[in-house]
């Protein structure tokens, strides 16, 4: 039996010690020395993506970018622990989550680079892209789970939003919904503490969590930074809605150690203090110390792992930095499935608009000339 | 029994132990943003019953900084950081006014005013008129809106024509500092509920402001004279309208440019007499062309001054698609080429 007390679930401590827990780890038995690497070098390597990312809107390559620094085993450890046929709706920081799903790294930033509002087929990955509007995308993957539930698969819907995202109207009805049909659906919940400049705080006066069951929805709170814990909370969620039990909430308590995107300044409202002491709660550090503990870790594993970040990083600048910008007239494609003679005209004239412009200019280049 | 709080006793709640800004006194030169801080400053000094209510807009000054440092100086009860949920923060507000306050909402971006428009429709806009007068619901909702700033998806929208289609609302766009500073002060002091449409791509523009109400928000204005061509914009467009019209004297054209300010009512006085002594008119806007207000305010002045019109109106506006990628955004914002684009058609030199 699973206890869905709100207690915090560790499973790997600060300092890098397994915390044995007789239900959890039952889901977790797999995850021996070389999987656990596995997810470490995921986690390298997303950081690294990461942070090559933010270096990139700061070369102006980039117009936007949210770092996920310091939610990489929230997002890993739950992205690996899904099924291929299972569906993401997403938030817009879970590009460690598109990683997983192998999204292209230039598809990763193709919006963030302005070409486009989003940059890859969700078909082709099961995973839907970046939701902006805050909370909105929890109602769509409870859609798609009372979908599966029709189709009678047990394909599972899981869906990212933070903290903030849980004051909002859509998250709440989302889980009413998901509640009254039981649908098949993992609501994971990163609170990593701030929605911009709003401490946790200003959404909850208890534990996030908590709010769940009220809804008639188990609910786990889990330490987010702790990749077992996260492994193991999203295998028992996912188990749950594929034999029929419903949906589950997941609190991945973590923290977001960077600024809300590239254009906000935490200095103006967060005390260092706090990041200081959250620094000592890193993900990857404490797996980093686990691997070590188990002989996991070798100078060859290390030059590896360092290797296979620098590339990827190598891959998403060259790939950002290639990308060709889209064509003027492409901004009237796919605004609707069917042809709509007002878009078509507007179309045309702005076609001869832009046509007029180059024969002026074709002209004067041909004046200079004469 | 304990009385009730009435809004006359909030102005004891005194504010943290802040240094106090001075409120405008004399004329200064101040960015567009900083001009509604000031504004913003003034009307709650003025008035007690004044709170802001919205997303990071304590600590932070709200996300293009607003709202900074009215928190230190009026505190928490009156400057409110709320929970993410804009439904909320309007739907809030209406308990507020309710009860006598004047709030003004910070709608963080113009594409998140949607959480919140059952309640701007339904409720904010209706409820003078269900109560036949007896509730009013002085609410100020500010909306940072349109684009040109390389933002993502839902940043750079421009929806005021789903407000002025609203019955009850009034909607106002500022172009300037000046504006800015005098009709958020007159947008909170007004009974009716207001949306205050913000310029985002404009916040940084300096321009002298004097600390006074100035002219009706209600009035549009002529920014520059001229005989040949009516074009009417607002928001970011004024200035881009206005570099048109002295573009296009160059070439022997004189173009009227009238920023509108108020986007409903429009001020049909204003735009009338210039059309009868223009007649021509060019309207311009970011938002899409179908069903936006330009084609309101042309088929308005084609009823009532038609005979004096020369050609057929021009729009020239966002295309009907949703707000394109950064990256294309140059291609579907009115720039002061297609502009001039719109008043050779209406000169009929196309």
């Amino acid at each position: 039996m699973i206890d869905f007390s709100p207690q915090l679930v560790q499973l790997l401590s600060i300092e890098g010690e397994r915390i044995p827990r007789g239900d959890f780890d039952p889901w977790v038995e797999d995850l021996d020395g070389p999987a656990l690497l596995a997810l470490y070098r995921d986690m390298v390597v997303v950081r690294r993506i990461d942070t090559e990312a933010t270096a990139l809107q700061r070369q102006g390559e980039l117009g936007l970018w949210p770092p996920l620094l310091g939610q990489e085993a929230a997002q890993i450890g739950s992205a690996r622990a899904l099924r291929r046929d299972d569906f993401i709706f997403p938030s817009y920081r879970e590009n460690a989550v598109a990683y997983c799903r192998g999204v292209k790294l230039t598809d990763i930033v193709k919006v963030w680079r302005g070409n486009a509002q989003s940059g890859w087929d969700p078909y082709t990955v099961q995973m839907a892209t970046p939701a902006i509007i805050i909370g909105a995308q929890t109602l769509h993957a409870t859609g798609w789970a009372l979908g599966a539930q029709r189709d009678d698969v047990d394909s599972v819907a899981i869906t990212y939003f933070g903290d903030g995202a849980t004051s909002e109207g859509d998250v709440n009805e989302a889980m009413v919904f998901a509640a009254s049909f039981q649908a098949p659906v993992v609501f994971f919940c990163q609170n990593n503490q701030w929605a911009i400049s709003e401490p946790v705080g200003v959404q909850a006066h208890r534990n996030i969590a908590d709010r769940a069951p009220g809804f008639g929805i188990p609910s786990l709170r889990i330490d987010g930074n702790d990749v077992i814990a996260v492994t193991a909370a999203t295998r028992i969620a996912l188990d749950r809605a594929r034999t029929g039990g419903g949906p589950t909430f997941i609190e991945a308590v973590t923290y977001r150690m960077g600024p809300h995107t590239t254009a906000d300044d935490p200095t103006r409202y967060r005390d260092p203090a706090e990041l200081a002491e959250w620094k000592t709660r890193d993900p990857l550090l404490r797996l980093h110390r686990l691997l070590t503990s188990l002989g996991e870790i070798t100078p060859e594993v290390e030059a590896a792992t360092a290797a296979l970040a620098d590339a990827a990083a190598a891959e998403l600048r060259a790939g950002c930095i290639g990308m060709p910008d889209p064509e003027p007239l492409s901004v009237f494609d796919h605004v609707y499935a069917t042809p709509n003679a007002t878009l078509e005209r507007q179309r045309a004239d702005y076609a001869g608009y832009l046509t007029s412009f180059g024969a002026e200019h074709d002209s004067a280049e041909q004046n200079r000339k004469a | 029994m304990t009385p009730l709080m009435t809004p006359a006793t909030v102005s004891t709640v005194p504010g943290l132990n802040a240094p106090q800004p001075i409120p405008l006194s004399e004329t200064k030169t101040l960015t567009m943003g900083k001009a509604i801080n000031e504004g913003l400053r003034q009307a709650m000094l003025d008035d007690p019953r004044v709170v802001l209510l919205g997303e990071d807009i304590g600590a932070l000054g709200g996300v293009f900084r607003v709202t900074s440092d009215l928190l230190a100086q009026f505190g928490a009860r009156r400057v409110i950081d709320t929970p993410l949920a804009e439904s909320a923060i309007i739907g809030t507000a209406v308990g507020l006014a309710y009860r006598g306050y004047r709030p003004v909402c910070e709608i963080q971006f113009d594409g998140f005013i949607f959480p919140g428009f059952d309640q701007i429709v339904s409720q904010v806009a209706k409820f003078h008129y269900r109560t036949q007068g007896a509730v009013r619901m002085p609410i100020t909702i500010r909306v940072p809106f349109g684009g040109g700033i390389g933002a993502a998806e839902h940043h750079s929208e421009s929806p005021e024509a789903y407000f002025t289609h609203t019955s009850g609302l009034r909607v106002i766009a500022v172009s300037n500092a000046q504006d800015a500073y005098s009709l958020i002060r007159q947008a909170i002091a007004s009974d009716d509920p207001v949306l205050y449409f913000e310029p985002k791509r404009r916040y940084h523009v300096k321009g002298e402001v004097v600390p006074e109400l100035g002219l009706s928000m209600e009035q549009a204005v002529i920014v520059r004279p001229g005989t040949d061509v009516t074009l009417l914009a607002y928001g970011a467009l004024v200035t881009t309208a206005r570099d048109a019209a002295l573009a296009a004297f160059d070439e022997g054209i004189s173009i009227e440019v009238i920023d509108l300010r108020s986007l409903s009512p429009v001020d049909y006085a204003v735009v009338e007499a210039s059309v009868r002594k223009t007649g021509r008119l060019v309207v311009t806007h970011e938002a899409a062309q179908s069903g936006g207000l330009g084609g309101e305010i042309i088929a308005t002045v084609t009823e009532r001054c038609f005979s004096y019109l020369e050609s057929a109106p021009v729009r020239v506006t966002g295309f009907d698609v949703p707000y394109p990628p950064a990256k294309l955004e140059s291609c579907h914002l009115p720039d002061l080429d297609r502009i001039l684009d719109g008043v050779d058609r209406v000169m009929g030199r196309r």
